[in-house]
């Protein structure tokens, strides 16, 4: 699964989290989740329920106090997915 | 400036009625609420008929944001929340938006069990190893006083927002909590009531005791029977029912519609002594309950018009109109008149004691008593006390409606009575 893809889903995913649409207008590796895109810091840990859901993985607790931006959240998905020649894979 | 306590606002979620327009004519016109339940008579209860509120969707989305609804599964939550949010908005009030909380306006939301359905699916995910997929709203609607955290949250209430329980009395408690804090000026106004999720899990208990009746599966509408000879246990029932209830001072600067006044009250408890047992109310006292109430509200016994009882439809009815008869020291054609909202809307347990000071409060806007329905057969050791012609059998105008005693009386031996009156000016 190449980062544009794994990109679309997490704007998906986010979605319903995030209190105004516009918000995710304009997303880049560093937007993060609670300070930009206004997520209830309490609502990650049901973002992450349904990433894992979505992409069939699991985050553990290490993985998910990292996963404060859009780019590491891509990161840790594309870590748990097996990017080839990672140590993960 | 006076402390009087008067009530502004009603939120209604009722097995026959929901919103307080729909309650008024459900009432009026002896509308049943219960049905048979398929998916009791499925789980081998005996009592295979309920009460269960219609709540239709658009109302959900009124109150609930999307974010709020995923996963979200507990009935009791969901009927305080919009009996609590239509008594604001009934009482004329509006929603605050602000940053700020409104420390003058405070609730109480009682409840007898939390989110029964939601903690059993939290059950088998704890047992099956999976706490990680609880996700963030399981806590908040598992947790006894969820439905009270909510209700204030949508509404930013700043004062006192809780959840009491005392069984069947919970919600008739709550009012005289509301009142009380009102009163003694700690709060302006407190949206006062009780909840109860609906469900086998809620009426298990109940059934297994025997205390429901098992002879109306084929005949729903008469099973609940209050005062009837021919009445065999209680009917479950579900629902909210939420009372505004307003400092008079406050009502009248902001010019809202006042329903009727709060005279006073008692709670107190049997001990489970003398004739009381954890099941049982103990009969003197819940007689003292009802006279310091009569005594606290600055009343007579002989200013009672009409009596809306506990009444379940169990043999206990005809003990509960003895020990009104001696408190009040009134019987025959003496007695006030006397009703049992339960005849229509089964017990709602919890949600019993909101729902019905709702319809006494209704029933003295108004100036009518709804009637007892299924209860043409009036039981012999009750007809001994009281004259036939006091319990109100089709709708009825009294010469004079001025004053109501409203008493809920809860496992655990607890008692609760309330003087609403019509309001004076």
């Amino acid at each position: 699964m190449n980062k544009d893809i794994i990109t679309e889903k997490l704007k998906v995913l986010v979605k319903p989290y995030v209190p105004e649409g516009k918000l995710l207008n304009n997303i880049n590796e560093d937007t993060n989740l609670i300070k930009d895109l206004e997520i209830n810091s309490i609502n990650l840990i049901d973002v992450i329920l349904d990433i894992e859901l979505e992409f069939g993985i699991e985050i553990d607790n290490v993985s998910m106090e990292k996963m404060t931006t859009v780019g590491s959240a891509i990161e840790i998905i594309m870590n748990k997915l097996g990017r080839p020649g990672t140590s993960d894979a | 400036m006076s402390n009087r306590v008067v009530i502004t606002g009603l939120g209604i979620v009722s097995p026959n009625a929901t919103g307080t327009e729909a309650f008024i004519e459900a009432i009026k016109k002896g509308k049943s609420g219960i049905r048979f339940v398929r998916e009791l008579a499925d789980l081998n209860f005996s009592c295979c008929i309920a009460g269960l509120p219609d709540v239709p969707a658009e109302l959900v989305k009124k109150y609930f944001t999307s974010l709020q609804l995923r996963n979200f599964n507990s009935s009791g939550i969901l009927y305080g929340c919009i009996a609590g949010m239509e008594a604001w908005l009934d009482g004329g009030m509006s929603i605050n938006n602000s940053d700020e909380a409104d420390y003058d306006s405070g609730l109480i939301m009682g409840t007898g069990s939390a989110g029964v359905e939601k903690t059993r699916e939290a059950i088998y995910k704890v047992d099956g190893g999976e706490v990680r997929r609880l996700g963030s709203n399981t806590l908040t609607q598992t947790m006894v006083s969820g439905v009270s955290a909510y209700l204030g949250g949508m509404l930013g209430l700043g004062n006192q927002v809780t959840t009491n329980s005392a069984a069947c009395s919970t919600g008739t408690e709550a009012v005289l909590m509301a009142y009380e804090r009102i009163k003694s000026g700690r709060a302006v106004r407190m949206i006062a009531g009780s909840t109860c999720d609906h469900g086998p899990y809620v009426w298990a208990g109940f059934d297994a005791i025997r205390v429901m009746t098992y002879k109306f599966n084929d005949f729903p509408e008469k099973g609940s029977r209050p005062m009837s000879r021919t009445a065999s246990g209680f009917v479950p029932g579900s629902g909210a029912g939420a009372l505004l209830l307003e400092s008079l001072d406050s009502a009248r600067q902001r010019g809202a519609r006042i329903y009727a006044e709060v005279l006073g009250g008692e709670v107190n408890s049997g001990g489970q002594r003398g004739d009381g047992t954890m099941t049982v109310q103990n009969s003197a006292a819940v007689q003292r309950c009802i006279r310091n109430a009569v005594d606290s509200s600055g009343i007579k016994p002989q200013d009672i018009d009409a009596i809306d009882g506990h009444l379940t439809s169990t043999s206990k009815d005809s003990l509960e109109v003895r020990n009104w008869a001696e408190a009040i020291n009134r019987k025959g054609e003496g007695f006030p008149y006397i009703n049992s909202l339960k005849s229509m809307t089964g017990h709602c347990l919890t949600a019993s004691g909101s729902i019905e000071c709702a319809a006494a409060v209704l029933e003295l806007y108004g100036q009518f008593l709804y009637p007892s329905i299924n209860c043409e057969d009036v039981k012999p050791e009750i007809a001994e006390i009281i004259s036939e012609s006091r319990i109100p059998r089709e709708l009825t105008f009294p010469e004079r409606l001025n004053i109501i005693a409203k008493a809920s009386l809860g496992f655990g031996d607890v008692n609760a009575c309330i003087i609403f009156s019509r309001f004076i000016d």
